[in-house]
């Protein structure tokens, strides 16, 4: 816009042009049609599928395997583990993120040596362990740590410092700890992303804002963690998607409310294997559809500020503005 | 205790970044309602005093006092107490400061930008703080962007954005580390503007900068630094007319 001061000219003709033609697309389009074709007839003719096994009736008067009422209470269990599993990753996570970045030493160590253990010990056997820590101690019990100890050091015999305790099979019996060792678990991986995330905003963010008076609290809460979202995000909904399939995991604890769980004692009773694995597979590619479209809104929601479209938008208001009112919807496409 | 006739006072101080000696004694005064600008080539430690006076760094040697109160510690007796984290928060509540990089909030709005601080720190009634932010955007020009994120503005509305998020703390002393470095030449005019503007209220400014003409115009008083330490102080026209050492002297017929 450079040269303003040149009159208007009259617009010459638009250029319509034959567009370069893309043989090889419609090769390839063709190709593809015929491979669909095929998995759909795979699918379709093969009897051994079931598929009314799995959506309609699979036994006689019975619903389809997918909506019998265990399952559906399976599914409930496994959707409320997610939840409760990830609760745990994510909070414990902040914390030991920010542990880590500490400049206390002991502090930061404490955060190292815990997602060093939770990252390297196997969820299957996490699992498991939790299922079984009533071998180690049958009740469990908070208060003054080697209180028998202390007691007999000054005499006392069978000196009780517990204030609080339950029995170990009560608490750590299935549900529990299962959701106990995938939180924990999550935990470590959450830590990783959250720092990686705290670190990514700019060193002057927190400068503006500790000038501004802020305490070390305020800006973690109002400024970084805020714009750390935005990395934070697409690895969380990662990490949600894996643990809806790693709940599976817990069946071994054995945890009975869950979808995995409940789809082999179906497996068990009927001796029918493979619909029952095929109705697995559809639920749990329903329950990650759903977190992909709920990550999908949540990161636009942290973009706030950032990016292509809120630029292009505003970029266009100017233009509007510029040339004094609407513009035509052509330009809108650029 | 100092002289309250003193908004900034700095005695013999010295920082260094490990081995690194960046400031090897400043003293400067700076009276209420003063501009004091800092010229100086890159790496001589301008910037640095200028982080030290709202204890973004921690001096090694000497005092710094603000309005009359020591900045960073607590004098009992013959012993200097460290202030904890929410004393030296409170002390720079009352010390804006303005960044070469803007460092505005991306994910917050304009408004949201200016009102933060107010809001959330000082506790302040969100009404009375919306109609004192407006009425700041207004004065740097900004009105018709309190809706906008930083991300769509360009780096002179960015700047002085962050100008005005400094007042709205209601400061008494504004610090502005290069403002216009970072800024298209085009655009430094309009920060100069307003900072110009902020002179002629009363404001107490220190900033460092390389915009002769706004030291010569605007300063009440021009140090130059270099190596850590004052080469020269004095009134800026005299200083940049007529430069009596030799460094400030090199210094001024390369930026002139």
């Amino acid at each position: 816009m450079s040269d303003q001061t040149t009159s208007e000219r009259a617009r010459p003709e638009a250029i319509k042009a034959v567009p370069v033609r893309h043989p090889w697309r419609w090769v390839s389009i063709a190709v593809i049609a015929v491979l669909a074709a095929m998995f759909l007839h795979l699918l379709l003719t093969n009897d051994n599928f079931r598929w009314s096994f799995i959506f309609l009736e699979y036994q006689e008067g019975k619903r389809g395997v997918m909506f019998t009422e265990p399952v559906l209470q399976g599914l409930r269990g496994t959707i409320l583990l997610t939840i409760t599993a990830m609760a745990i990753g994510i909070g414990l996570g902040v914390i030991l993120a920010v542990m880590r970045l500490s400049p206390n030493k002991i502090l930061s160590s404490v955060a190292f040596i815990y997602t060093w253990f939770f990252r390297a010990a196997p969820r299957l056997i996490l699992a498991i362990l939790f299922g079984n820590l009533n071998i180690l101690w049958s009740r469990i019990g908070f208060g003054l740590p080697f209180d028998k100890q202390i007691g007999q050091l000054f005499g006392i015999d069978n000196f009780n410092g517990q204030f609080y305790g339950i029995r170990a099979v009560d608490l750590l019996a299935g549900f529990v700890a299962g959701m106990l060792a995938l939180g924990l678990s999550e935990a470590a991986y959450m830590a990783e992303i959250v720092r990686a995330g705290l670190q990514s905003v700019d060193e002057g963010q927190t400068e503006a804002a500790v000038a501004l008076g802020m305490s070390r609290f305020q800006v973690l809460r109002r400024i970084v963690l805020p714009q750390a979202m935005r990395v934070i995000v697409p690895p969380t909904g990662n990490e949600t998607i894996a643990m809806v399939k790693d709940t599976s995991l817990v069946a071994y604890v054995p945890v009975t409310g869950e979808l995995w769980f409940q789809l082999q004692q179906v497996s068990a009773r009927t001796f029918i294997v493979f619909p029952v694995l095929v109705a697995a597979l559809i639920w749990y590619l329903i329950l990650c559809t759903i977190l992909m479209i709920g990550q999908y809104f949540l990161e636009r929601h942290y973009g706030k500020g950032y990016g292509a479209v809120g630029k292009a938008k505003q970029r266009l208001r100017d233009i509007e503005v510029e040339q004094g009112g609407r513009i035509t919807k052509t330009a809108e496409g650029s | 205790m100092t002289d309250a006739a003193e908004m900034v006072r700095a005695d013999n101080v010295h920082k260094s970044f490990g081995s690194l000696e960046v400031l090897k004694g400043i003293d400067l005064v700076v009276k209420p309602g003063e501009v004091c600008c800092v010229l100086g080539p890159s790496g001589s430690g301008k910037s640095t005093f200028l982080r030290c006076i709202n204890h973004l760094e921690k001096i090694n040697a000497g005092r710094i006092f603000v309005d009359g109160d020591l900045v960073g510690y607590r004098q009992r007796g013959d012993k200097l107490h460290e202030l904890s984290e929410k004393d030296v928060a409170r002390q720079r509540q009352s010390i804006g400061m303005v960044f070469q990089r803007f460092n505005l909030f991306p994910h917050m709005t304009v408004l949201e930008n200016v009102m933060e601080a107010p809001c959330k720190v000082k506790r302040e009634p969100k009404a009375e703080v919306r109609d004192r932010a407006n009425a700041l955007l207004e004065r740097v020009g900004l009105g018709e962007k309190v809706g906008s994120y930083p991300g769509q503005l360009s780096g002179g509305q960015q700047q002085r954005v962050a100008i005005a998020r400094a007042l709205a703390m209601r400061p008494k002393l504004m610090l502005f580390d290069e403002p216009t470095s970072a800024l298209d030449p085009e655009l430094v005019g309009e920060v100069l503007d307003v900072m110009k503007g902020l002179a002629q209220d009363g404001m107490t400014m220190i900033v460092v900068t390389h915009e002769i003409g706004f030291a010569r115009e605007v300063g009440d008083k021009l140090i130059f630094m270099d190596g850590g330490v004052v080469v020269e102080q004095g009134a800026p026209r005299e200083v940049i007319a007529n430069p009596q050492h030799e460094r400030t002297r090199a210094f001024l017929s390369k930026v002139l």
